[in-house]
C-alpha cells in the first residue's frame, strides 16, 4: 500500500520547492529591483538635522568686534506634555493673554504635531529669559533652546554691516546650489549680504535614527556620513569704530553722510548715515515690528546715503575740473579770470561769491575762494578745446576723466547696491537739444558741479583719495583681509589690492591743486575747519538743489605731505559747506589723526552733534505720526474703561495696527483730525487712571 | 545506567534534523534580540535577566531541550498507544476553553495558567491531531480509497480548526488545512486538491476582475467546454448537467457568494487584509459590520495596510547583503508592528538582506525535505504519516508566514516555527519535531 502513493511524495516535495522559488522570486523582487523601499526606509528612520555653525564675527581696524555672535533663548513646548503647567504664570512673564496662548498652542500642533517641540515664543529677552528659567518647573512641557544670534556691541554702522534675515522664496530661487532651506537666515544687506558665503561657513548634516513615534534613537551609523559644520570665518574691516562712532554723533539729528578713506589702501575708516537705527534692534524677537516701523520712516533710515544718496557735488568738484584743465594744457596754474562777481559769457549769468577784483587772479587764489566765474570758464575752455572738432567730442574727453576720477562709475564697493552718481552722457542732452545743437554754454553749470552733475559721498571721499595720492586710488572696501584666507577669496578682496591709475595727470598738476586746495583752510572757505599742526587739503561745497535749502558739502584729505585720511562730508539742506560738512570733518580727521579731539573742540562736538536741521516736512511727518499714536492712547484708554471684554480686545488690536497695517496711515489721519475733540476729554477724564496705577 | 541511557538516545538519532532544529532555535532568538536591541540599555547580563523577550525565549529554549531528552528517553510505543487518548484530551481542552478562556487581543483562545503564562490549547492540539491522524491512516482496517475513511480523517483534521474559528482565531484553524497535504499523500483523491486550487483561483479572480467580465468569462468557458465534448455530451447528457451544474456554481459564487462573505462574514479589516494582498483597496462602507457601528455612530477607523508596507519596506532595504546585525534601522526605530512575533522574518530581512533570506529559507527547505525523507524510509505507516503532518505544519506555518510579510498573502497571525518569539509556538513545533526523531530512531520498528 505505501508503494501505491510513492510518487505522491515527489509531488509534495515539488510543491514545496514551488514555493519557495515564488517567496524566493518576490525576495528578488523586493530587495533587488525594487529601490523604492529603500528610499522609503530612508525617509521613515533617518532624520537628517542641519548643524548651523557660528558666524564669522567682523572686527574694526584695530581687532575691536563690531558685529559679533550672542546667544538669545528660544521657548519651546511639546503640546502633548503640558499637562499640568501653570499657564497664569506662563502667560504673566510673557505678557500674552490665555486666547493667545491657545492660539499658539494649536498652531504649534499644526506645525509640528503635538509630539514634536516647536517654538512658543522664540527670542525672548535676557529679563523674560530669567523670570521663566527661575519658574521653569512650574511648565511642564516647556523647555528652553539655545539660538545664536548676530549682535553688535557698538550699536553702530547699522548700514554698513547690514543685517541677517530669514531666506524668502525669491532668496531660495536665486541661491538654488547654496542649500538653503525655507527658514534658514541669511545676510540680507550690507557686509552680511556681501560677504554672506564667507560668514555663514559650511553647515554640518547630521543624521540619527528615529522611531515610529518620531524620538531620536540614537546616530545613524555613528556618524559616518555625518558632516561637521564649519564655523564661519572672520572679517578683518578697515573700519576705526571709535571714528565711526563719532561720525554717527556728529550727524545726529541731520540727514546726510559721511565717508572717511585711508587714501594709501582705500580701505574705509567710517561710513555715517544719517538718521541711521540702532542695528540690535533687528535682531530679537521685536525685529518684524522695528523692521516695519524703520521701513515706513519718511526719513529712510535703512537707506545708506553714502552710497545711495547722489548729491549735486557743488563746489567740491572745482579740484577736479582744475585738474582736468591742466591735464589738457588748457591752463597753467598761473592763469587767471577777471571775475566781478558773475559769469556772463553765456547770457545768463552764473553768480559767484565773490565780488573783489584779483580774488581769481590765479588757480590757487580761484580754487581757495571758489570762484564760479573762473571754473566755468575754465569748463568752456575744456569743452571747447580746439583739439577737438566739436564741443560733443570736447564733452566726451571730459567725461573720460570724469569716469577714470571714479566719477559716474560704481567704484564696486564691497556694499550691495551702490549707485554709480551721474555724468550725463551725450545721447541725454543730444535728445534734449535735438541732436548735438548744442554748446559749452548749455552745459555750464556742469563746470561747478551742477547741472546733471551727482555723486554719492563715497564717490566724493575717493576722488579725494587720488588727489591726495597725486594720481592713483585703491577701490574703497571695508575688508581688508579674511581669516585663513585662500586662493579662492580672491573673488572677494582681489579688486581691492589692485592700484587705479588715474589717467596720467602729472605730479605737478596735483601740486599745484593741493597748494590751492591747502589754501582753503589756510585762508579760504574753510577757515574753521583748521586744525593745528596739520595741514588739510579741502574744498567746500554749498549744492544747489531741486528739493530745498542748499545742501552742505566738504572734502578734504590730511595731512598733504602724507595723506592718511580722505574725507567727504553732504548735510542734506543745511546751507554753506563751511558751516556744518566742514566742521564735522575737521572733527573726524582730528579724531582719527591725533586720536582725540582736544579740549578745547569737544563743547563744538557737543553743539554739532545736537544740531538740528531736519527739514520742516520730515518733522511734520514725525509730528504727525506721534498725534496718531497720541489719539490711538487715548482711544485705548477710553475702551479700556469699558466695561464689555469685546471691547478691549477690539481696541488693543487697534493699538497695534500702525507698524502691522502700514496701507492704513492715510485713513487714520483722517480719522484723527475728526476724532481730535473728543479724544482730548477722555484722556483728560483718564488722568486719574494711570496715576492709580503707579 | 547514565551510560546506558545516553547510548538508547543518540542511537538511530537523525542528527541532521536535530542541527537544524538547533540552527534556526538560534538564529530565532538572534531575530528578537536584534529587535528588542537598545544601545543604551543592554548588558551581556541582560540575556539572564528573563524580563526582556530574549531572554524569554532562551528561557524557553531551555525547556524545550530538556522536553526533547525527556521525548527522546520516552518509548516510541507510548505515542501510537495514546495517540487517541491525547486528542480526546485536545478536544476536551479547547471546549474547556469556552469556559475558562481569557481575551487576549479579541480571541478567547487562552487558558491562563498563572504567573504570567498563558496556554494556547489550540496550539498543543496540533500535536494530538497529528498524532491521531496517524493512528487513524496507519490502522490495519482503514482503507483510505473508501470515502467514509476520507470522511472520518478528515473529521479528525478539522474538529480543532472548527473550534478555533469559533475561538476567533481564523489564523490556527487555517494550520489545519495543511492536514490535507497528508491525506493527499495517503490517497486522497487528487481532484480534491485541484477542485481546492480552482476554488483559490475563483476567489481570487472574484477579486480581482471585474464582476460582470468574470461572468462573460467563466459562461465562455462553459460553453467552449460543452462545444468541445459536444460527442460525449450527446452520448451521455448527465455530462451536460454537470458542467451547467458547475457553471452555475461558479457564477454564483463570483457574483453573490464571494461578495457576501467579504461584505457580511469577514470583519472590514480581514477583507482589507485580503484585498491588499492581491494589491486592491476594500471599499469599507460595503461591510456589514461597518455599517452596524456606524449606525451606532461609532466612527470606524479606515484599516490601512500600514503593517503590510512597513513589513516591505523592511525587507526591501535590506538589499542584496542587508544592513549588517543590529544596524537596521527599521527595526531600531519599531517600525514593523509585532516584529518580535507575526513579522520577525523582516529584521532577518533588513538585517542580511536577499543573501540572508535565502539561505535562511534554504535551511528551511532543508529541513522540510529531510522530514519527507525520513518519512519514505520508515517502516510503519504510522510514522510515516505523522512524519508528513510535520513537514505540512512546518511548511503551511512558513509559506503563510513569509508570504504574509512580503506582501503575497494576507496578514493572519501565523508565527514563523521556531523563530518566533512565542513559548507555546516554540514548545509545540519542538515536541512535534522531537516525536518524529523518536518515531525515527525506531524505524526498525513496525507501530500500530
Amino acid at each position: 500500500m505505501p508503494v501505491y502513493n510513492q510518487s505522491r511524495s515527489r509531488v509534495i516535495q515539488l510543491i514545496f520547492i514551488a514555493v519557495f522559488i515564488v517567496i524566493t522570486a518576490q525576495l528578488l523582487n523586493l530587495q533587488l529591483f525594487s529601490s523604492e523601499y529603500t528610499i522609503q526606509a530612508e525617509n521613515n528612520a533617518i532624520y537628517r538635522k542641519v548643524v548651523y555653525p557660528d558666524r564669522g564675527i567682523i572686527y574694526d581696524r584695530k581687532m575691536r568686534a563690531i558685529l559679533e555672535n550672542t546667544i538669545m533663548y528660544d521657548l519651546m513646548v511639546t503640546p502633548n506634555e503640558t499637562r499640568g503647567s501653570d499657564t497664569f504664570t506662563l502667560c504673566t512673564i510673557l505678557g500674552i493673554d490665555t486666547a493667545e496662548y491657545r492660539k499658539r498652542m494649536v498652531t504649534a500642533i499644526i506645525k509640528n504635531t503635538s509630539y514634536k517641540p516647536s517654538a512658543f515664543a522664540p527670542l525672548v529677552n535676557q529679563e523674560i529669559y530669567a523670570r521663566l528659567n527661575e519658574n521653569m518647573y512650574k511648565f511642564p512641557g516647556f523647555f528652553l533652546t539655545e539660538r545664536p544670534v548676530r549682535t553688535y556691541p557698538y550699536s553702530v554702522a547699522a548700514n554698513v554691516l547690514g543685517y541677517v534675515g530669514e531666506v524668502d522664496t525669491t532668496y531660495l530661487r536665486k541661491h538654488k546650489a547654496d542649500g538653503y532651506q525655507m527658514g534658514d537666515y541669511a545676510g540680507i544687506t550690507g557686509l552680511e549680504s556681501s560677504y554672506e558665503k564667507v560668514l555663514m561657513g559650511q553647515r554640518g548634516v547630521k543624521r540619527s535614527i528615529r522611531d515610529n513615534k518620531n524620538r531620536i534613537q540614537g546616530s545613524y551609523e555613528n556618524g559616518a556620513f555625518d558632516t561637521a559644520a564649519l564655523a564661519g570665518r572672520n572679517l578683518y574691516s578697515s573700519m576705526d569704530v571709535e571714528l565711526q562712532q563719532l561720525a554717527e554723533k556728529l550727524l545726529g539729528s541731520k540727514i546726510g553722510s559721511a565717508v572717511a578713506i585711508n587714501p594709501k589702501t582705500g580701505g574705509i575708516l567710517a561710513m555715517a548715515t544719517s538718521p541711521t537705527y540702532d542695528p540690535n534692534m533687528l535682531t530679537g524677537s521685536e525685529r518684524r515690528k522695528n523692521y516695519g516701523r524703520l521701513v515706513l520712516d519718511t526719513a529712510r533710515p535703512l537707506l545708506n546715503r553714502a552710497i545711495k544718496g547722489q548729491y549735486p557735488p557743488g563746489s567740491t568738484f572745482k579740484p577736479m575740473g582744475a585738474l582736468v584743465a591742466l591735464d589738457e594744457g588748457i591752463i597753467t596754474p598761473a592763469y587767471g579770470y577777471p571775475c566781478g562777481g558773475a559769469y556772463y559769457a553765456c547770457g545768463r549769468p552764473v553768480k559767484c561769491e565773490h565780488h573783489d577784483a584779483g580774488h581769481a587772479a590765479s588757480l590757487r587764489l580761484a580754487l581757495s575762494h571758489s570762484c564760479n566765474s573762473y571754473f566755468s570758464n575754465v569748463f568752456r575752455m575744456a569743452i571747447d578745446n580746439p583739439a577737438y572738432k566739436t564741443p560733443q567730442e570736447g564733452y566726451l574727453k571730459w567725461k573720460e576723466y570724469m569716469n577714470a576720477f571714479g566719477l559716474g562709475v560704481r567704484l564696486n564697493i564691497d556694499l550691495p547696491s551702490e549707485d554709480r552718481g551721474n555724468i550725463p552722457d551725450t545721447s541725454g542732452y543730444n535728445r534734449d537739444f535735438g541732436g548735438t545743437h548744442w554748446n559749452s554754454c548749455n552745459i555750464l553749470t556742469l563746470g561747478i558741479g551742477q547741472d546733471r552733475m551727482l555723486a554719492t559721498p563715497l564717490q566724493l571721499a575717493n576722488a579725494m583719495c587720488f588727489i591726495a595720492n597725486k594720481g592713483y586710488y585703491y577701490t574703497p572696501h571695508f575688508v581688508d583681509s579674511i581669516e585663513n584666507e585662500n586662493i579662492d577669496d580672491s573673488v572677494y578682496l582681489g579688486k581691492y589690492r589692485r592700484k587705479h591709475q588715474v589717467t596720467n595727470i602729472s605730479a605737478e598738476d596735483f601740486d599745484a591743486v593741493q597748494l590751492a586746495m591747502l589754501d582753503v583752510t589756510l585762508s579760504g572757505t574753510a577757515v574753521g575747519a583748521r586744525i593745528d599742526g596739520i595741514d588739510i587739503c579741502a574744498k567746500t561745497g554749498t549744492a544747489q538743489n531741486p528739493h530745498g535749502k542748499n545742501h552742505s558739502l566738504f572734502v578734504a584729505f590730511a595731512p598733504k605731505d602724507n595723506p592718511r585720511i580722505a574725507i567727504a562730508v553732504v548735510v542734506e539742506n543745511a546751507g554753506f559747506g563751511s558751516t556744518w560738512a566742514a566742521p564735522i570733518a575737521s572733527l573726524m580727521m582730528e579724531k582719527y589723526l591725533n586720536d582725540t579731539i582736544s579740549a578745547k573742540r569737544l563743547p563744538e562736538v557737543d553743539r554739532i552733534s545736537k544740531a538740528d536741521l531736519i527739514p520742516a516736512a520730515i518733522k511734520h511727518w514725525y509730528a504727525v505720526k506721534d498725534s496718531i499714536k497720541l489719539a490711538k492712547l487715548a482711544k485705548q484708554i477710553d475702551a479700556d474703561k469699558a466695561p464689555t471684554f469685546e471691547n478691549t480686545i477690539d481696541n488693543k488690536k487697534h493699538t497695534f495696527d500702525p507698524e502691522a497695517e502700514p496701507n492704513r496711515k492715510d485713513d487714520d489721519n483722517s480719522d484723527t483730525g475728526k476724532a481730535k475733540s473728543p479724544a482730548i476729554k477722555p484722556s483728560e477724564k483718564q488722568l486719574k487712571k494711570p496715576s492709580n496705577k503707579k | 545506567m547514565s551510560n546506558a541511557s545516553h547510548s538508547s538516545i543518540s542511537k538511530g538519532v537523525d542528527w541532521m534534523v536535530i542541527w537544524l532544529y538547533a540552527i534556526l532555535v538560534f538564529i530565532g532568538i538572534l531575530c528578537i534580540f536584534m529587535v528588542e536591541y537598545n544601545p543604551d540599555k543592554f548588558t551581556a547580563a541582560s540575556f539572564f535577566t528573563f524580563n526582556t523577550n530574549y531572554s524569554k525565549q532562551l528561557l524557553f529554549a531551555g525547556i524545550c531541550v530538556l522536553l526533547a531528552i525527556f521525548i527522546l528517553l520516552s518509548d516510541s510505543k507510548l505515542y501510537t498507544a495514546f495517540a487517541n487518548l491525547f486528542y480526546v484530551f485536545g478536544i476536551a481542552l479547547m471546549l474547556a476553553t469556552f469556559v475558562l478562556g481569557k481575551d487576549i487581543n479579541g480571541s478567547k483562545s487562552w487558558i491562563p495558567l498563572g504567573g504570567g503564562f498563558n496556554l494556547q490549547p489550540a496550539e498543543l492540539c496540533k500535536i494530538f491531531t497529528a498524532l491521531a491522524l496517524s493512528k487513524y491512516l496507519s490502522q490495519l482496517d482503514t482503507d483510505f480509497s473508501k470515502t467514509k475513511s476520507q470522511v472520518i480523517a478528515a473529521a479528525i483534521a478539522m474538529s480543532p480548526a472548527v473550534l478555533s474559528v469559533l475561538q476567533h482565531e481564523a489564523g490556527l484553524a487555517l494550520a489545519y488545512l495543511s492536514f490535507f497535504i497528508v491525506m493527499y499523500r495517503e490517497g486522497l483523491p487528487g481532484a480534491i486538491l485541484v477542485i481546492g486550487f480552482s476554488f483559490g483561483a475563483l476567489v481570487v479572480a472574484t477579486l480581482l476582475i471585474e464582476p460582470n467580465t468574470l461572468a462573460i468569462v467563466l459562461t465562455l468557458i462553459a460553453a467552449g467546454t460543452v462545444y468541445f465534448m459536444r460527442r460525449q455530451v450527446r452520448r451521455n447528457r448527465n455530462l451536460l448537467i454537470i458542467i451547467i451544474g458547475v457553471w452555475v456554481l461558479c457564477v454564483g459564487i463570483q457574483r453573490f457568494a464571494v461578495p457576501y462573505i467579504f461584505n457580511n462574514v469577514f470583519e472590514c479589516y480581514q477583507s482589507q487584509r485580503i484585498y491588499n494582498a492581491i494589491g486592491k483597496d476594500y471599499d469599507c462602507s460595503q461591510n456589514s459590520t461597518t455599517q452596524k457601528e456606524e449606525a451606532n455612530s461609532k466612527t470606524v477607523k479606515k484599516p490601512d495596510d500600514y503593517n503590510v508596507r512597513q513589513s516591505k519596506i523592511a525587507i526591501g532595504s535590506g538589499g542584496i547583503l542587508g544592513k549588517g546585525f543590529l544596524k537596521g534601522t527599521q527595526t531600531r526605530g519599531k517600525y514593523v508592528p509585532e516584529q518580535h512575533t507575526d513579522f520577525i522574518f523582516t529584521s532577518l530581512g533588513e538585517a542580511f538582506g536577499f543573501v540572508g533570506c535565502f539561505i535562511f529559507l534554504g535551511l528551511y527547505l532543508m529541513l522540510l525535505l529531510r522530514i519527507i525523507f525520513i518519512a519514505e524510509r520508515q517502516r510503519s505507516a504510522f510514522s510515516r504519516v505523522y512524519a508528513y503532518c510535520i513537514a505540512s505544519i512546518l511548511f503551511f506555518h512558513i509559506t503563510v508566514n513569509v508570504c504574509m510579510t512580503i506582501g503575497l498573502f494576507p496578514i493572519i497571525g501565523i508565527p514563523l516555527p521556531l523563530i518566533s518569539y512565542g513559548g507555546s509556538s516554540l514548545l509545540t513545533f519542538t515536541v512535534l519535531i522531537f516525536i518524529l526523531v523518536r518515531l525515527d530512531a525506531d524505524r526498525q520498528m513496525v507501530l500500530r
